[in-house]
């Protein structure tokens, strides 16, 4: 039996351009790239309705088809992507912020976040996620966004971007020590 | 001796393993740390806790 489609399937492209949007923007840092992968999501969902099977959730398709779209702009625009913005990322190490005694251990015990479970879910700390991860340097999160939105392995990021191992290992580094001092002060000490 | 690591150098392992395999060496002087260390395991449950939100966060909006 073919594939269902819905009868409303243009109308419900796009209410879901918004959503496809906040990820776009969050990762390629342009509108206008944005706006573009954005577009050539919708257009090659409208070319392939069939692909579309009703059982898996419409966003969740569209966001499959959005990934390749974002990694295809990453690849068009490689150059700019790699070399152009990253004179915006400091050079300091996230790790000099956090107390620590001149021999090398915790200067007090880290915080204890408890088992947040219920917090993860709500709309208010994805709220923070989207705001700690927009605060990131733009290179640090565009490859932190590759490394865990996009679900690339390291090795695949580094293929795809010239980058040898141990500079997106840095970055990487910097960029989650980073969001967890962003979700510290944000969230778990204003709970 | 050569396989004990200060605070720092175990939490800089902790978020490194988020993205690449530790040498076996590195693995054993993170657990024998953790094991002695009454604040890294602390740190280390904060990545976890990162972990599951990054999953969440992946994920929120595609289920309404």
């Amino acid at each position: 039996m073919p594939p269902q489609i819905p009868t409303d399937f243009e109308q419900q492209l796009v209410e879901q351009r918004s959503y496809l949007m906040r990820f776009a923007r969050l990762q390629l840092r342009n509108d206008a790239w944005a706006e573009d992968a954005v577009s050539e999501t919708i257009l090659a969902a409208l070319a392939r309705p069939q692909a579309f099977e009703a059982r898996s959730q419409l966003k969740t398709w569209l966001v499959g088809i959005l990934k390749h779209k974002i990694i295809d702009s990453m690849r068009q625009r490689q150059r700019e992507v790699t070399l152009d913005s990253g004179s915006d990322d400091d050079s300091a190490d996230p790790l000099e912020h956090m107390a620590f005694k001149a021999d090398g251990h915790f200067a007090e015990k880290p915080a204890d976040w408890g088992n947040p479970e219920q917090d993860l879910k709500s709309r208010q700390f994805m709220a923070i996620m989207d705001a700690c991860t927009q605060k990131l340097p733009a290179v640090q999160g565009r490859l932190f966004l590759m490394r865990e939105w996009l679900e690339m392995s390291s090795e695949e990021i580094c293929k795809e971007l010239g980058l040898t191992a141990t500079n997106l290992y840095v970055q990487l580094h910097r960029a989650r020590l980073r969001l967890r001092e962003c979700l510290e002060l944000n969230w778990f000490a204003a709970r | 001796l050569p396989l004990m690591r200060t605070c720092k150098e175990v939490t800089a392992l902790v978020i490194a393993r988020e993205d690449r395999e530790l040498p076996l060496t590195e693995q054993l002087a993170l657990h024998m740390h953790m094991a002695i260390c009454k604040a890294c395991p602390t740190f280390e449950r904060q990545v976890m806790t990162m972990r599951n939100a990054m999953k969440q966060w992946r994920n929120y909006g595609a289920d309404d």
